[in-house]
């Protein structure tokens, strides 16, 4: 793994990068897809880097935190706080996400319910075995990456014969909001990386539409700094020669067509539909529900309950939806660093660890 | 946290000892003095327990700011219900600690309160030292070396794995000892000694940035950490230099004393992965920033700690 990471690595291919700008002649805006990639650039101190060599890296929507609109999260805060017996288990970063019903960390719950951080989907079916007389919801929120193991907790639910369990499912796929992004024409990008991860399950067809339709290039990369940059060099070798394609510069992992069996398993348990993004609105065919064979599983259809999508944010003044679409940096938000801080954060781009603003304000603050 | 002392309880008890906010105070007559509480959660876990966390936690306070540990007051606030053998083996580990680091415990208290009202046990320590050396920031120069003791992150971990929420067990164990070995270090020009605790080596060094005319430089790959917190914070995506310590320290020295610091330290069972890690720096950064390069050439400004990594760890 080292070898990812070597110093006199990272610098040949930095020298390469900028030489290649140069040959290009013009300023180059790349957007890295996934939040991890944001971490990588940041936090290996590949961001100044870059930057003296010309490439202005855009962090895009991949944060599954970031996107997930406020009204899953305040139908999850009411269930928490308003029904007894009922445990909500989710992953770390969901449960500090503020709306104008506190967030899952403040609200303080009905009697005998709790809430319970889980690092693994299938934790939250050993809960409920081990608590018959409670509802378990499992809150799971994620990308394709995710998604495979949220769907085996579901047949895995019924394989155990649970009856008191279920899914709050905020499921999204990622090559849908790329198409809303450059549909959108608010941007000028002149390249994508892709996701290492999410590849790795959905594989590189998937992104083909960005080649071909919007002639944009693109290389599929892994989370380590050099991985980065190969997928950078990558990006500029295709604008220098004018043929967009879908790279895999992470050929350790990702294949074309993806991971079979996960996708196989996907297709088994969710359902397609157009979904409501934050700060990207509503967007066809981007995000997935349960099937109907599921639905004594979807916690929405147990609980008799319905989202509630809105464009607006309930905190006025957050502006978590323009950095998501790319159109504003976080030290650009007048939030930045002081209304909005990792310990009282105001929006979720500076919950997740793969939050925008977050990853800025930990390693990203400049330096003179 | 500091936010809280500074605003709330300095403005308070406002006198000038207090003010100097060092790890225990210099009072007047060559004494230094500290206090503490403990905790933890897990009571027991690999590397140590509450008793010896309570005593070597205190003893290095007073370690650190130039003070020979000599005196310790030991108080219990105990859950009913805690089992005796529990109690037994706490005040057994206690009494080594205490020996290990040659402090007696000279008085003492014990409250029970009743089921649900405390956490099974709570320790708190004071400490009473003689001063032998003063902290001297103003000496510092540019070229000054940073070391630390040994790799750093081990007590979080062990605590953070000892808990169960991650489903997986890992040999790391946590550092927890006492600094007493650092002592004779203050005759050798030392400027400054922390020991590596709540934000990790990151915090400590901004805060010793902040009151420095100069920046500090570290390198990623010169910090020491030992495989299994390499391998278990890539894993859960934590910074190391985030993560605690309970038996570490960060010392300054001038660059003309380093290599021998550093020898007497890697002479010593609990300095044998010490290394020097930077250095004050006045021709990058702004006065009072910490900068690290990382291990692939580049150059980022680190934060103190902003969001608790994880609660109840000492």
């Amino acid at each position: 793994m080292e070898e990812f990471r070597q110093e006199e690595i990272t610098s040949a291919l930095i020298r390469l990068i900028r030489k290649k700008k140069e040959a290009l002649g013009r300023p180059v805006r790349l957007m890295e897809v996934c939040g991890t990639h944001t971490m990588t650039v940041y936090r290996y101190g590949l961001k100044p880097l870059l930057e003296e060599a010309g490439v202005d890296l855009l962090a895009g929507p991949g944060c599954p935190v970031c996107i997930t609109p406020d009204d899953y999260h305040e139908i999850i805060i009411d269930l928490l706080t308003k029904r007894p017996k009922t445990i909500v288990a989710t992953f770390g970063d969901m449960t500090r996400v503020p709306t104008a019903k506190g967030s899952l960390q403040t609200a303080v719950p009905a009697p005998f319910s709790r809430l319970k951080i889980i690092y693994s989907p299938v934790e939250a079916l050993d809960l409920a075995q081990e608590n018959p007389d409670c509802e378990v919801i499992f809150f799971g929120a994620g990308f394709e990456t995710t998604i495979p193991s949220i769907a085996f907790t579901v047949k895995e639910a019924r394989a155990r014969g649970l009856k008191n369990f279920s899914l709050l499912a905020a499921c999204w796929l990622i090559p849908p909001p790329l198409r809303a992004i450059l549909e959108s024409g608010e941007v000028a990008i002149d390249g994508f990386l892709y996701p290492g991860h999410v590849s790795t399950i959905i594989g590189s067809k998937p992104y083909r539409f960005i080649a071909e339709e919007f002639k944009i290039p693109g290389a599929i990369t892994g989370f380590e700094p050099n991985d980065v940059l190969l997928g950078i060099n990558s990006v500029l070798d295709q604008m220098l020669e004018v043929r967009p394609e879908v790279a895999i510069e992470y050929r350790r992992v990702v294949s074309a067509s993806g991971n079979p069996r996960a996708l196989a398993l996907m297709a088994e348990v969710f359902e397609v539909k157009d979904a409501f993004w934050r700060g990207l609105g509503l967007i066809p065919q981007s995000g997935l529900g349960l099937k109907k064979e599921y639905h004594e599983f979807d916690t929405l259809k147990r609980f008799s309950l319905q989202l509630s999508p809105s464009e607006k944010s309930f905190n006025p003044g957050c502006r978590c939806g323009l950095v998501l679409r790319g159109l504003l940096r976080p030290p650009e938000c007048p939030l930045f660093g002081r209304l909005c801080r990792p310990e009282s954060p105001y929006g979720p781009c500076m919950v997740s660890y793969e939050g925008a603003c977050l990853i800025h304000f930990k390693y990203g603050q400049k330096w003179s | 946290m500091r936010d809280f002392i500074s605003r709330h309880i300095v403005p308070n008890f406002d006198n000038s000892i207090l003010r100097e906010l060092l790890d225990a105070s210099h009072l007047p007559g060559g004494l230094a003095f500290t206090t503490d509480s403990y905790v933890v959660d897990p009571i027991f876990f690999p590397g140590g327990d509450i008793g010896s966390l309570s005593v070597n936690g205190t003893v290095n306070d007073l370690v650190v700011s130039g003070a020979r540990p000599e005196f310790i007051s030991l108080a219990l606030i105990i859950e009913e219900g805690l089992a005796w053998d529990d109690l037994e083996r706490i005040l057994a580990s206690i009494s080594r600690a205490a020996a290990e680091a040659g402090v007696h415990i000279v008085t003492g208290d014990t409250k029970v309160v009743r089921r649900g009202q405390a956490d099974k046990i709570y320790i708190n320590t004071s400490g009473v030292g003689r001063i032998i050396a003063r902290p001297n920031l103003e000496a510092v120069v540019p070229g000054d070396n940073l070391i630390v003791t040994g790799p750093v992150g081990e007590h979080s971990l062990a605590i953070l794995i000892a808990r169960g929420d991650f489903g997986f067990e890992a040999s790391v164990k946590s550092d927890c000892a006492p600094l007493t070995f650092l002592l004779p270090l203050w005759q050798r020009e030392v400027r400054w000694m922390r020991d590596i605790t709540r934000g990790g080596l990151a915090t400590i060094l901004c805060e010793l940035a902040e009151k420095l005319p100069y920046s500090i430089l570290i390198e990623e790959k010169k910090i020491p950490l030992s495989p299994p917190v390499q391998a278990v914070s890539e894993f859960l995506g934590i910074d190391p230099l985030y993560l605690a310590c309970e038996g570490r320290a960060a010392i300054l020295a001038p660059a003309s004393r380093s290599e021998e610091i550093l020898a007497y330290l890697q002479a010593h069972p609990l300095g044998r992965e010490a290394a020097i890690i930077g250095q004050i720096e006045d021709r990058i950064g702004r006065a009072g920033e910490l900068l690290l390069r990382t291990k692939t050439g580049g150059l980022r400004l680190l934060e103190p700690l902003t969001t608790e990594l994880l609660p109840r760890i000492c």
